[in-house]
């Protein structure tokens, strides 16, 4: 009986103790990486970090390029991505046929997701930048990055759609509303908070992105501010990215800097998120 | 009980529904007066609540389902293709067996029905809604707070909102769908003092499982049994000498 000592009690707890070491090394590897870019970069940020062209000299330069170039990008991305996408999660969940073609778009919408960002970089560069003639404008890396979220988008608001009880249309069938004003006025401030929720996710994976923008030739030193959206630009990504490169340690720094600006950024419109989504449920409590 | 009915509200002849090639309703016709109350009992899936939507159409919304034969109010044919359906529901309120209000607030519930026909006048909105809440009981709870939402409400007041949201668009039948079996016997009592208090104004068709239920309030019962009309009659007859042998047993509790 002595090679059965391992009792269930003993198992469970040896399960637990291996759980929690997971769950540790995890939350340690974050935890190391930001303490050593807080070390860094917390040094390198003040005012003129934000304001400051990118230089030559690490101590003088900036983000208010990138930054400047993030938000117009990030404008017209969701300019462009969310009409499409929030109308085809509508037709798909509430006008599509519910067929074999229906569930084939929808698995190709689910990969579409999971698909490298890269490739949506090469597809947005022969499709924007060469064959629409954009060049390596803001408007062909919105184009891109709004490909690359518009399944988030609609995979959430579809989701979102889903939630909303079916009673509710009934009620409001019942009371003789068509299709458009039931879907108008019940189906979608009721899936309001959800359809939010996806957005704003979709948007921290866009200001994250980096690849495609490179692909499709966002500039790693713009010394302007776009004016519009035929303009070349960079976005902080790319800034940072482009400082990770460079030999010299302040450079190193201020892509540091620049990683605790994006982060901010990106924990900013996650807490947006949810504190939107949960006053909406408060106040509608389905 | 014996009162003259009047005209006849509602007609159904020979209706037919198939959901896919499963049959749910066998060639049924009634006759059901106005301002009466008819009650619609029998076991579960014997087809009951599928014949009640189809008085409103609402089986429209489910995909596969085929329907041959009419439905008529007023003496207009509802299936045929010219009618305009959307029209057409307003003039037919229906209650649910759930109450599901909208997430909106009191106000903005009943007020929805007239909303979507376009009625904007505040001064009309807001007569409209005081006297359907006053018509559905409803009104001396709520009226300090009709801008809250009305999720905040009990069942059995959410149930009566959703009576007051029906009647507000002025309909003339109203159909209800088991609109007690959700709720606690106050409240139940409460709804059905409501639905006596209706009948002066509206045709009412009601489906119940609760057979002390049908007897209290009904003028005319009709037991349904695997899709087919199996009596229609006063409800007293009904409940006190069944003309048919499976009503007998289905009222004595011996099956169902």
């Amino acid at each position: 009986m002595n090679r059965y000592s391992i009792t269930p009690a003993l198992k469970d707890r040896l399960f637990k103790i291996f759980a929690i070491g997971c769950t540790g090394f995890a939350l340690l590897t974050l935890l190391v990486l930001i303490i050593d870019i807080l070390i860094k970069g917390l040094g390198r940020i003040n005012w003129a970090f934000f304001t400051n062209l990118p230089s030559r000299h690490p101590e003088a330069s900036g983000i208010y390029t990138a930054l400047a170039g993030m938000v117009s990008l990030l404008f017209f991305t969701l300019l462009i991505a969310l009409p499409i996408g929030i109308l085809s999660g509508i037709y798909l969940e509430e006008y599509g046929r519910k067929n074999r073609v229906a569930k084939f778009i929808e698995v190709n919408i689910s990969n579409l997701a999971g698909v490298p960002s890269v490739i949506y970089g090469i597809l947005g560069l022969q499709l924007f930048v060469r064959l629409a003639g954009l060049g390596n404008s803001i408007l062909a890396g919105a184009f891109t990055l709004a490909l690359l979220i518009m399944p988030i988008i609609i995979v959430s608001t579809r989701e979102a759609i889903k939630a909303v009880p079916h009673s509710m249309r009934e009620a409001a069938f019942g009371l003789g509303a068509t299709k458009w004003q039931t879907v108008v006025r019940v189906v979608l401030p009721a899936a309001f908070g959800g359809i939010l929720t996806g957005i704003i996710l979709s948007v921290s994976r866009a200001i994250g992105e980096t690849a495609p923008l490179i692909v499709v030739g966002a500039l790693a030193y713009v010394p302007f501010i776009p004016e519009g959206p035929m303009d070349q630009f960079t976005s902080l990504p790319i800034q940072i990215f482009n400082w990770t490169s460079r030999p010299q340690q302040g450079f190193i720094d201020n892509a540091a800097a620049g990683i605790i600006v994006l982060l901010l950024f990106t924990l900013l419109l996650n807490g947006i998120a949810i504190a939107l989504r949960n006053r909406w449920y408060k106040k509608t409590s389905l | 009980m014996e009162a003259d009915y009047g005209e006849y509200k509602l007609k159904a002849r020979n209706l037919n529904l198939f959901y896919g090639s499963k049959q749910a309703l066998k060639n049924v016709s009634i006759d059901i007066a106005a301002n009466t109350v008819t009650a619609f009992i029998g076991p579960s899936g014997c087809g009951k609540s599928t014949f009640l939507r189809c008085f409103n159409r609402m089986n429209d919304l489910i995909p596969n389902v085929t329907i041959t034969g009419e439905v008529m109010i007023d003496d207009i044919d509802i299936y045929k293709n010219s009618i305009d359906v959307y029209a057409y529901r307003k003039k037919i309120g229906m209650v649910f067996q759930k109450p599901n209000p909208f997430p909106k607030t009191i106000f903005e519930n009943v007020a929805f029905g007239l909303r979507i026909n376009g009625e904007n006048s505040k001064a009309i909105l807001g007569d409209t809604v005081e006297k359907a809440l006053k018509q559905a009981a409803l009104w001396d709870e709520v009226k300090d707070s009709l801008h809250q939402s009305a999720m905040a409400l009990s069942g059995g007041q959410q149930q009566r909102l959703c009576i007051a949201r029906a009647i507000a668009v002025k309909p003339s039948v109203l159909l209800m769908d088991e609109p007690a079996s959700a709720l606690d016997p106050i409240s139940t009592a409460k709804i059905e003092e409501l639905i006596f208090q209706l009948k002066k104004d509206f045709t009412i068709v009601i489906v119940t499982h609760n057979m002390q239920q049908a007897a209290r309030i009904s003028n005319k019962t009709a037991f349904f049994y695997l899709g087919e009309l199996i009596e229609y009659d006063s409800t007293d007859k009904i409940f006190t000498n069944p003309s048919e042998n499976a009503t007998q047993n289905y009222i004595t509790g011996r099956f169902g």
